[in-house]
């Protein structure tokens, strides 16, 4: 590759060709402050609006001050950070952003966390010279996933281009002139009547709280507290390796056993495992696609684990709505288990039961209110609260989560295999599947349950697999973007799969809307993928029809895979939406 | 114009219609009919002829004679006495106020005597809607003479000797911008004609588009063929409606006559226009926010470099020219380069078409050659100061621009030295203001209209100048400080230096320009909270001055605040701290004893 040679405060720096001056500076040492700059090369993320302006820096011979974020670096350019004129502009843009921002840092959502917060303190920011009226728009509370506050965004756009180039759901565009735009749905839609998937996707990647969860600490507060209630909780196979990034451990540690430590101490009556779901999530879908080979039934078979996905295909590809596995997913699965299954075997009252999903997800906190996921007039799962979530009410309660030690999960939900294990990435339920349904078909033992080719960060993914002299070809999409791709060429007849794992996150649940913030750290996110197979290799029991839980609870509940009784609890419909 | 006896040019623009021309022109055809003269007369609804003011206008051929402000009846006028029976209807002539002498002729008016009218040629002269009247004044001529005897690098050539700069504002050189685009490597490449003109009080490419609308269509093609185009967009706002009727007729037109389409003239050169409405935000002028407007996006400028030329309208090279510019290309082909070079300064050649508003009594389009004065476009051309007020400023370069005060208006004006006194060329608009005009309230003015049209993308500018605009307005209302003067000055530098696109970077000129030149005012609202132009309502106080009250008692009569006292025919007092302001007062005074204070 060409080099460029510039020099940047009279620091000679050699360059690639194409680089920015922010990257060309680090080079040198220098770090120019950066807010609605967002490169996240391996998902495809690029926001290079030069919109904040919080980058100024003078460049000789140009008559304005450049967006160091958003110029790239040619032969023999003179570039300075350090002159007043470029201090003071960098100064006052961010100045001018605080101006027309909420002072309720203490109380807001994203206090410590909060980019913009950050960089004001870094520049040593203690007045704001030009005060003004401030925006006072409305609030969007109307989803039970993502609540959105205008007045906190700094048309960044970061959540445009996540929304509209990475996922392709296209909710949001800047709406209005001048001061008074906005970033929002088209016609000023509440959230919940759009075809919003709530994959959160934005809350990722805004700086401040203008995109946020909807919280339901709240509720799980006061559920824990009536002592009328029997309270149970699960989690999700991903947070197991992002949880511990809070308490400084290093990105893609296991902390199952702290968790469930953590967990019991705030006063949950059993602890259960998401992962247990996921086991029987595998023997149901396996099942239903060895079922759906043998008679000839529609190809491919999609998974269904993912709510933002289920949803995203509702609206978007009306045609291919009977193509999804009708499983739950495996928290729904773990829910209704736990109220029926755990309940009847421990003789509790079913209706004072109420579980609790801790999720990497914001969708999952829409998914629990759909009407279909009922059984008995009961919801499978009462509340869900985020990652994040976790973590706030953990140091609420002082608990000193790194120094815990380890414990169990309960009986009868509480054992699980490295395919669940693997859930939380991409590639890793159609992995886990493959597993098991290679087994069953072949009555043969999988000797390396490892399929390399579905795992990492490319964006559509394919294997094949020989079962019994057959290739069963594979096909794997994190991000809706890519999903979307997939799932136009199936629809025009261009692409042939028998099965497809789709996420509507990039990278999977690692990268849930509701894990802990990267901030653009995709390396965080592959080392939180890494976590979890290491767990996987770790565990004597690697197919999910092993598990001896799982094979317990079919002998003495459910009865045959696949069968009555099964279909009742464990699976459910999708429909139509409207496209808005 | 064929085989009559007279042409007899009704002006159909925008201005004029507003004035009535339509019925104008209705009564006139129907006289015409009722005096069997229909076969001897041709009536001709025509573009702009510049002369607004004296709208609506009716020019006769060969006689050479010019009516103006002519009504419906005037117009049954003109044809029983001057169409029956030859004679000059001399009340509808223009009268010169200086000598009050009638004017027959168009030559002779001085709103007239200092203009060179190339971009402006047609205007006025021939029937915009239809193309035989265009090819008869050597339309299309010009696009025959490149396609037949020119390469494409001949005709850049051409274009970029002739000295010619963009007529939008930002005064590129146009031949360069063309060869850039020529030079960028793509399958494809795209030519647009920016009719997005949105200054208050701009109407030069309006004018163009209605007057003169295959100048523009004919430029583009011959743009298509230089830069190696196969088709271009007019990107034109939707409240310019009868510009885009005469630019869909005239699109028409030259389809079916092949002059546009496939196989141009019998040649392998194609060229397709597209008309593309815009929804009239101010900053799609901006290039690339007009291109995104065009792809169906948000018009919001983005960042430059890459340049429209290298990366534009569907990502392939693309060459944006404002309407005027286009307006002077096929002169330049068929007159010469070295023709055109011959007309005005040294860097900056050719005319420019300048729109005369405010406070001056020739309100109209002008075209002079560049290196024209101020003062002579203000004074001669526009007839001087409405009312015979004191000249104050004028601004130039619409919102973007600044102003130009007494002691610069002998300066010759071109690109470059309407920048070195701190104001721009832009894209023609001129606006003259006198001794009753608030400068602060003038910078408020304008900063008001670029707050509201701002795309709101970049902080600098979505927050910086509605900052700015908050600041001006509490000095208007007399709550300004000295440090807010500070704080104005500083951050209209630091937004200049840090916008995004044009539109932010030059929306603090008007507030730095009229602190340079009126820096006075500024001190006079903020320390003495006083508005030396009684603009500034809140500033302003209302006294009665005792030696000219008659003590008529009126002025008690209308106060709503009942606040003025004293007796019958002795000197009333206003209780200033109660007065409201309202002006009531001042306007009964037979005696001109209230004053503004």
């Amino acid at each position: 590759m060409s080099k460029i040679h510039l020099t940047i405060n009279g620091l000679p720096v050699e360059a690639d060709k194409g680089m920015t001056i922010v990257d060309a500076a680090k080079i040198v040492n220098i770090t120019i402050p950066t807010l609605c700059h967002l490169n996240i090369h391996d998902i495809k993320m690029v926001n290079r609006t030069a919109s904040c302006r919080v980058c100024l820096v003078e460049v000789k011979g140009r008559r304005n001050l450049a967006p160091a974020c958003a110029t790239e670096v040619v032969e023999g350019m003179e570039v300075r950070t350090d002159t007043l004129r470029a201090v003071k502009a960098r100064r006052t843009m961010v100045e001018l952003l605080l101006s027309d921002h909420p002072t309720d840092c203490l109380v807001c959502e994203r206090n410590q966390n909060c980019q913009l917060q950050k960089i004001a303190a870094e520049l040593g920011i203690r007045k704001i010279k030009y005060e003004g009226v401030r925006s006072n728009h409305t609030k969007d509370s109307t989803s039970d996933a993502l609540y959105r506050n205008p007045d906190k965004c700094i048309k960044c756009r970061r959540c445009e281009t996540m929304c509209n180039e990475v996922q392709t759901v296209g909710i949001y565009s800047a709406v209005q002139k001048g001061f008074e735009t906005i970033v929002s749905p088209a016609f000023g839609l509440p959230m919940v009547d759009t075809q919003c998937v709530y994959c959160g996707q934005c809350t990722q990647v805004c700086p401040t709280a203008a995109l946020t969860e909807v919280s339901h600490i709240a509720k799980v507060w006061e559920v824990l507290a009536d002592e009328d209630l029997h309270v149970v909780v699960q989690t999700a196979p991903s947070i197991r390796v992002t949880l511990g990034e809070k308490y400084d451990m290093p990105p893609g540690e296991d902390v199952t056993g702290k968790m469930v430590a953590a967990l019991r101490r705030l006063g949950f009556d059993k602890v259960f495992d998401t992962n247990f779901g996921a086991d029987v999530t595998i023997v149901e879908e396996a099942n239903e696609f060895i079922e759906r080979l043998k008679n000839g039934g529609r190809m491919p078979i999609l998974t269904s684990c993912c709510p933002s996905w289920v949803k995203f295909i509702e609206h978007q590809f009306p045609n291919l709505i009977d193509i999804p596995s009708s499983c739950k997913s495996p928290h729904m699965i773990l829910g209704v288990l736990s109220k029926t299954y755990y309940a009847e075997k421990y003789n509790i009252d079913p209706k004072k039961i109420i579980m609790v999903s801790i999720m990497p997800c914001i969708a999952k906190k829409y998914e629990v209110t759909r009407e279909e996921l009922t059984n008995n007039g009961l919801r499978n799962v009462d509340h869900v609260i985020t990652t994040r979530e976790l973590i706030g009410m953990l140091s609420e309660a002082g608990i000193d989560f790194k120094n815990l030690p380890d414990e169990e999960f309960d009986n009868p939900l509480g054992i699980s295999t490295g395919a669940a294990d693997i859930f939380g990435t991409t590639g890793g339920v159609i992995e886990a599947a493959l597993r098991t349904a290679y087994e069953w078909m072949t009555d043969r033992e999988l000797e390396n349950v490892d399929f390399h080719s579905v795992r990492g960060m490319d964006g559509l993914k394919e294997a094949s697999v020989d079962i019994n002299g057959m290739e069963v070809k594979i096909g794997v999409a994190h991000g809706l973007g890519n999903a979307r791709e997939l799932l136009k060429a199936i629809e025009k007849g261009q692409a042939h799969y028998h099965a497809i794992e789709i996420m509507a996150c990039p990278g999977g649940c690692i990268d849930g809307g509701g894990q802990p913030y990267h901030m653009g750290d995709i390396e965080l996110v592959k080392a939180r993928a890494a976590g979890l197979y290491k767990i996987d290799k770790g565990k004597t029991l690697r197919k999910s029809h092993t598990n001896p839980d799982v094979i317990k609870l079919y002998k003495e509940y459910l009865g045959e895979i696949g069968g009555h009784r099964a279909h009742e609890l464990l699976h459910t419909h999708f429909k139509v939406r409207e496209k808005i | 114009m064929g085989s009559y006896r007279m042409d007899v040019l009704v002006c159909g623009g925008t201005g004029c219609q507003a004035s009535n021309s339509i019925d104008v022109i209705e009564t006139m055809s129907k006289e015409i009919k009722a005096a069997g003269l229909e076969k001897e007369i041709n009536l001709v609804t025509t573009g702009c002829f510049g002369f607004c003011e004296q709208g609506p206008i009716v020019k006769i051929q060969p006689d050479n004679v010019f009516y103006v402000k002519v009504t419906p009846e005037s117009a049954a006028v003109i044809v029983k006495e001057h169409f029956v029976k030859g004679r000059v209807v001399k009340e509808l002539l223009y009268e010169e106020p200086k000598t009050r002498k009638k004017l027959e002729e168009q030559s002779d008016m001085p709103f007239y005597k200092k203009q060179e009218r190339i971009a402006l040629r047609n205007c006025g002269l021939i029937d915009p809607e239809n193309i035989n009247e265009y090819i008869a004044v050597d339309g299309y001529q010009a696009l025959g003479k490149a396609l037949s005897e020119m390469t494409p690098e001949q005709v850049i050539d051409e274009v970029k000797r002739s000295g010619l700069r963009g007529r939008g504002g930002g005064g590129f050189p146009t031949g360069t911008k063309w060869e850039l685009t020529r030079m960028s490597k793509a399958d494809r490449r795209f030519i647009i004609c920016n009719a997005d003109e949105g200054d208050p009080g701009a109407f030069m490419d309006r004018s163009i588009l209605e007057g003169d609308p295959h100048s523009v269509l004919e430029a583009m093609a011959i743009a298509g063929y230089a830069i190696g185009a196969d088709s271009g967009y007019i990107y034109i706002r939707a409240e310019y409606p009868l510009a885009i009727n005469r630019l869909k007729i005239a699109v028409k037109q030259a389809y079916d006559m092949g002059l546009l389409g496939k196989n141009i003239l019998g040649t392998d050169f194609s060229f397709d226009i597209h008309l593309k409405y815009g929804a009239g935000a101010f900053v799609c002028g901006e290039e690339t926010a007009l291109i995104n407007s065009i792809e169906g996006g948000r018009g919001e400028p983005t960042v430059k470099p890459p340049f429209p030329a290298e990366v534009g309208l569907w990502k392939m090279p693309t060459n944006i020219n404002n309407v005027e510019t286009f307006a002077n290309v096929c002169p330049i082909l068929l007159r010469g380069a070295d023709w055109f070079a011959s007309i005005g300064t040294e860097k900056s050649k050719g005319t420019k078409v300048f729109a005369l508003a405010g406070k001056v009594n020739n309100v109209g389009l002008v075209e002079v050659p560049m290196g024209t004065t101020l003062r002579e476009i203000i004074f001669d051309l526009g007839g001087g100061i409405k009312n015979n007020r004191k000249f104050k400023a004028v601004q130039t370069g619409g919102p973007s621009g600044g102003c130009i005060t007494e002691e610069n208006l002998n300066i010759p004006i071109d690109y470059d030295s309407l920048t070195e006194i701190g104001s721009m060329m832009g894209s023609g608009g001129m606006i003259v203001m006198d001794e009753d005009d608030c400068m602060v309230n003038i910078a408020k003015f304008y900063l008001e209209f670029t707050v509201d049209e701002a795309c709101g993308r970049c902080t600098a500018c979505r927050v910086g100048n509605k900052r700015l605009h908050e600041i001006l307005t509490k000095i208007t209302e007399g709550k300004g400080t000295e440090e807010d003067l500070e704080r104005l000055k500083d951050l209209s530098q630091i937004i200049k230096d840090s916008s995004l696109c044009g539109l932010g970077q030059t929306a603090p000129n008007p507030v730095l320009s009229t602190m340079k030149y009126f820096w006075h005012e500024y001190l006079a609202h903020v320390n003495d909270k006083y508005c030396p132009a009684g603009v500034c309502k809140a500033l302003l106080k209302y006294h009665i001055i005792p030696e000219k009250c008659k003590g008529c008692t009126l002025c008690t009569k209308v106060c709503p605040k009942g606040i003025i006292s004293g007796k019958l025919k002795e000197a009333h007092v206003i209780n200033k701290e109660e007065c409201i302001a309202c002006g009531a007062c001042e306007q009964v005074c037979k005696f001109g004893a209230i004053t503004r204070m």
